[in-house]
């Protein structure tokens, strides 16, 4: 019997498939079906680009002269003519005729479709300002834009690339390689902000300086320069100027919806496709970059090979659907390991697992959600990139190995390892603990049975985990594991829940490792949070502004309402508002002001204060400036009444008109105020002066007071009138007014180094003990004046009218709405 | 651009940790987060505890602290965190191209909600 002749190739004609778009997408879904069904189609694919299919993400190496064009194409001409797949290149498809089933080219060439696929990709986004068009002005998108790049790079010179994020440091990499002097402006203020946190971000713009680059943060371009009808460099928002000779603009890409979206197609960011990348037109397919997915747009490379499988699977085998993509990134830069996933937001049920080693350059951070691992970053060691990768997509409980992930694959694999106390029991006695002092777990373990029973004790005994931190948690478990759980005693309060150290410890170390930035410090100290909170973020940053005056740039972001505004909030959100009145005296002119801004700004109340000032309250926060404009205008600074600083100096009338009165305390005050205002300091700090012991100024309840008698001054400290009242203690006696100041100076500035953040005068002196205090300032005669130079060095960059900057419209965004919203009545022509 | 979804205007003009203010005629006002990782949110501008403006409290991680009583409040889901119990209401967010967008339903009061709300730039104070 013979079988009957199978006549289904000859009976049915081919299928017609045009492909719009000759890129990765395109050729990878075409790859894909011929697998599948190599018969089924014939297909036309018509591409812009006047060559074959090339790899797109290996032109970064192709800028860095690591590749040649040759090694990175995908499918030769062989590809397309052994599949018999016609190639239209050079000549883009400019129109979709639905009606009829065809495209039409720019040539004017005409193909009919049964089926046709749309695989625009996406275009560079070019950010309109003056010049974007300028010759020089490239993007970095195809082989065009490389070849402009090398032949500027053959003539040398600077390059910028707008555009911090993985593109434009892929193409600030390669010119950087090709010679020229790169610099990267970036509108964020943390380099590639949508992969990293801030964390990694530093860590990368550290490296990248090193190498030579200038990166700009927070860098806003308002317009090219133009020279001779060429580019000649980029002018910022804020005035600077930078020179180039080539700029490229890297700032991120748009799906290229134009052509779907004209032949009247769905279309969202991106074109709108179902799980099996059909369109709203059931004969028209689209996958790549061009395609918006459940609200999705991708553009990265291994969304595309998911789509192009659903795209083949749907059309000519068992339909099996695109779910969406988990998407990772690495930056393609030689030497630098950088690898993040999945979504690294955080939030209230997320549960962060952070790791620092700051001696290897190394920051993770891996995000936990109910018992699932949903993203990670890692920095300086890649290699368990991949494992956590696929635990993130495969979506596996990892609660049995949590305490261990962050350790890597090899450590949380390890069966009975994946418990920590017992991976550290392992490890023999020569094990080194903590790299930064060379202390071996013999050396942490005799310590401890030699009486060390804290974190803290360990440190001071033998110094193990007292540098950097990061072996805190090693010591604990061997804490755990010498004495039992219960039996660790738990040591001095840290700075909060972000840290291991104390206040003092991060005092000491900020100063013994020159840290200068909140990033810094956190890396360097290994935070087991990405950014801190709101308790740590303020320590810090007054922490370093004592450290490094004049140095140090002062984070407003970390700052608490009063100070970043510059006015006490109230209940009701509306500020208010003390201007400075040197040692409690005033007069006509600044009364007048006062009263006429009152009436200006219908403030609701003046109040006096219990400081001799004069207080306005209900000013919205938009009219603040201008309320500082018009007391600036009068004669008056900012009061700082909204400060951790130097509050006021109350002061009594004193000699000049008090029959009592021994000395010149109102003059004494006012001296003792210009001293000192504008200081930050760890908590508000109070002053006063009275004339005599009769203490109008109720001096022995202030941070600092002097009572005057006939022979000299006596100086208090410590007071405080708060919930616990507290006099002052003697401090000493002096017999002139320039000896009062400079100990007061001197005084302050100990304060300032010594106290924890928040911690007024009072606790402090009771913490540390009255005779520490005169220990500190009188047993070397050099201390006085050495603190007080110290504190006059500080002021120097201090004394600046914070008010009168923002009157003249600094930080203005922090005093405007973004915009405002109001119900449009539409109306009609009549 | 897209009738669902109202731009409010460039991604830059936040700084990351911080949050900018949007009052809405007839509604609540709208702060607009922007997280230290760079992520943005949109929460009413009230703290569930007092009324504190939010918009003014330190952002860290993804949750703010209310400048009046230091409350935590996530981005996310506009809940109180910790021991502290209430819910700010959440504005949906999508930022497209480097431009904000706030759902245009979510932000116009009930009655409003026929007129199509329109975005007025703020007088630089």
């Amino acid at each position: 019997m013979n079988a009957p002749p199978d006549f289904s190739g000859a009976a049915t004609p081919r299928e017609r498939l045009v492909v719009i778009g000759n890129g990765m997408a395109g050729c990878r879904a075409i790859e894909e079906i011929i697998e599948r069904d190599p018969d089924r189609f014939d297909v036309v694919i018509f591409g812009a680009e006047p060559r074959v299919n090339y790899n797109r993400i290996m032109l970064s190496p192709v800028l860095a002269g690591e590749k040649t064009f040759d090694e990175i194409v995908i499918n030769g001409p062989e590809w397309y003519k052994d599949n018999g797949i016609m190639l239209v290149s050079g000549d883009p498809v400019v129109h979709v005729d639905r009606q009829a089933q065809q495209v039409v080219a720019r040539s004017g060439r005409v193909e009919s479709y049964d089926r046709l696929l749309i695989a625009t990709g996406s275009d560079p986004f070019v950010i309109p300002v003056a010049g974007h068009d300028l010759p020089g002005v490239v993007t970095f998108r195809d082989l065009d834009d490389v070849e402009k790049m090398l032949s500027a790079a053959d003539a040398g010179g600077s390059a910028i690339v707008i555009g911090g994020g993985l593109l434009g440091l892929e193409a600030a990499h390669g010119l950087s390689l090709r010679g020229m002097q790169v610099t990267v402006l970036h509108l964020m203020p943390s380099l590639m902000e949508r992969q990293l946190d801030e964390a990694a971000g530093w860590l990368l713009k550290t490296e990248l300086e090193r190498r030579g680059q200038t990166i700009l943060t927070g860098a806003d371009t308002e317009a090219m320069i133009e020279n001779d009808g060429h580019v000649a460099g980029v002018r910022l928002k804020d005035g600077r100027e930078i020179p180039a000779d080539i700029v490229v603009m890297a700032v991120g890409i748009r799906p290229n919806i134009a052509l779907a979206k004209s032949a009247g197609l769905e279309v969202g960011r991106g074109i709108v496709v179902d799980d099996h990348m059909v369109t709203s037109d059931p004969a028209i397919l689209s996958v790549g970059e061009c395609v918006e997915h459940r609200g999705a747009c991708y553009g990265l490379v291994a969304p595309l090979w998911e789509m192009c499988r659903a795209l083949a699977d749907g059309l000519v085998a068992d339909p099996t659907g695109y779910a969406g993509s988990v998407t990772s990134t690495k930056l393609k830069v030689s030497g630098i390991d950088l690898f993040s996933a999945g979504d690294f937001s955080g939030g209230d049920d997320c549960e962060d697992i952070v790791m620092r080693d700051a001696s290897r350059g190394v920051y993770k951070r891996v995000i936990v959600k109910d018992g699932k691992l949903v993203g990670a970053v890692l920095y300086g060691d890649t290699s368990d990139g991949n494992w956590y990768f696929d635990l993130l997509k495969r979506g596996e409980d990892v609660s049995d190995i949590r305490e261990a992930l962050i350790f890597g694959q090899a450590f949380a694999s390890g069966g009975a390892l994946a418990d920590p106390d017992a991976a550290v029991a392992a490890l023999s006695d020569d094990a080194e603990i903590c790299g930064c002092n060379g202390v071996s777990k013999g050396q942490v373990v005799g310590c401890i049975a030699g009486g060390a029973h804290s974190v803290d004790a360990v440190r001071s005994t033998c110094k193990a985990s007292a540098s950097c931190g990061s072996c805190t948690n090693l010591v604990e478990a061997l804490l755990t594991i010498s004495l039992g759980e219960d039996a660790v005693e738990s040591g001095p309060k840290t700075l909060c829940k972000c840290t291991s150290f104390t206040h003092d410890d991060v005092r000491r170390l900020i100063l013994e490792k020159s840290l200068k930035a909140i990033p810094e410090v956190m890396h360097e100290l290994h935070w087991t949070t990405p950014d801190g909170c709101s308790s740590c973020r303020p320590a810090l940053n007054y922490y370093l502004l004592c450290a490094w005056p004049g140095e140090y740039k002062d984070d407003e972001k970390s700052r608490f309402v009063n100070e970043r505004l510059h006015a006490n909030i109230q209940k009701d959100g509306t500020y208010s508002v003390v201007p400075r009145m040197w040692g409690g005296i005033t007069n006509p002119t600044e009364l007048r002001a006062i009263a006429d801004v009152t009436e200006k700004y219908n403030a609701r109340m003046v109040k006096v204060t219990g400081g001799q000032r004069l207080d306005i309250f209900g000013i919205r926060k938009e009219d603040l400036p201008a309320v500082w404009a018009d007391l600036n205008a009068a004669g008056m600074v900012s009061g700082h009444a909204y400060g951790k600083s130097l509050r006021t100096v109350k002061t009594c009338v004193g000699s000049e008109w008090c029959r009592f009165g021994t000395q010149d305390s109102t003059g004494l005050g006012v001296k003792l105020e210009q001293m000192s205002w504008g200081s930050w300091m760890p908590h508000k700090f109070k002053m006063a002066v009275s004339g005599c012991p009769r203490n109008c100024a109720e001096a022995t309840i202030k941070d600092f007071g002097v009572v005057c008698v006939d022979s000299g001054y006596e100086l208090h400290i410590g007071g405080n009138g708060g919930i616990h009242v507290r006099a002052t203690d003697l401090l000493c006696k002096v017999e002139t007014e320039q000896e009062a100041m400079e100990t007061c100076a001197a005084f302050i500035q100990l304060y300032r180094e010594d106290a924890h953040y928040l911690e007024r005068t009072a606790p402090w002196l009771e913490r540390k003990g009255l005779e520490w205090i005169k220990a500190q300032l009188f047993d070397d005669p050099e201390s006085v004046p050495t603190l007080a130079a110290r504190f006059r060095c500080s002021q120097s960059f201090m004394q600046e009218d914070p008010w009168a900057k923002r009157a003249a419209g600094e930080r203005a965004d922090l005093h405007s709405h973004l915009a405002e919203i109001r119900p449009l009545k539409l109306e009609t022509a009549s | 651009m897209i009738g669902e979804w109202l731009d409010i205007g460039p991604t830059g003009q936040i700084e990351p940790g911080t949050a900018r203010t949007l009052p809405v005629e007839g509604g609540e006002e709208i702060a607009v987060f922007h997280t230290m990782r760079g992520e943005f949110y949109a929460l009413v501008n009230k703290c569930p505890h007092k009324q504190g403006p939010l918009s003014q409290g330190i952002v860290h991680g993804d949750s703010v602290s209310c400048p009046l009583h230091n409350w935590r409040i996530s981005l996310k889901s506009g809940q109180a965190l910790g021991e502290d119990k209430g819910c700010t209401p959440t504005i949906p967010l999508r930022v497209d191209a480097e431009r904000i967008y706030l759902l245009r339903s979510a932000v116009v009061p009930g009655e409003a909600a026929g007129n199509l709300p329109a975005l007025t730039p703020a007088v630089a104070a």
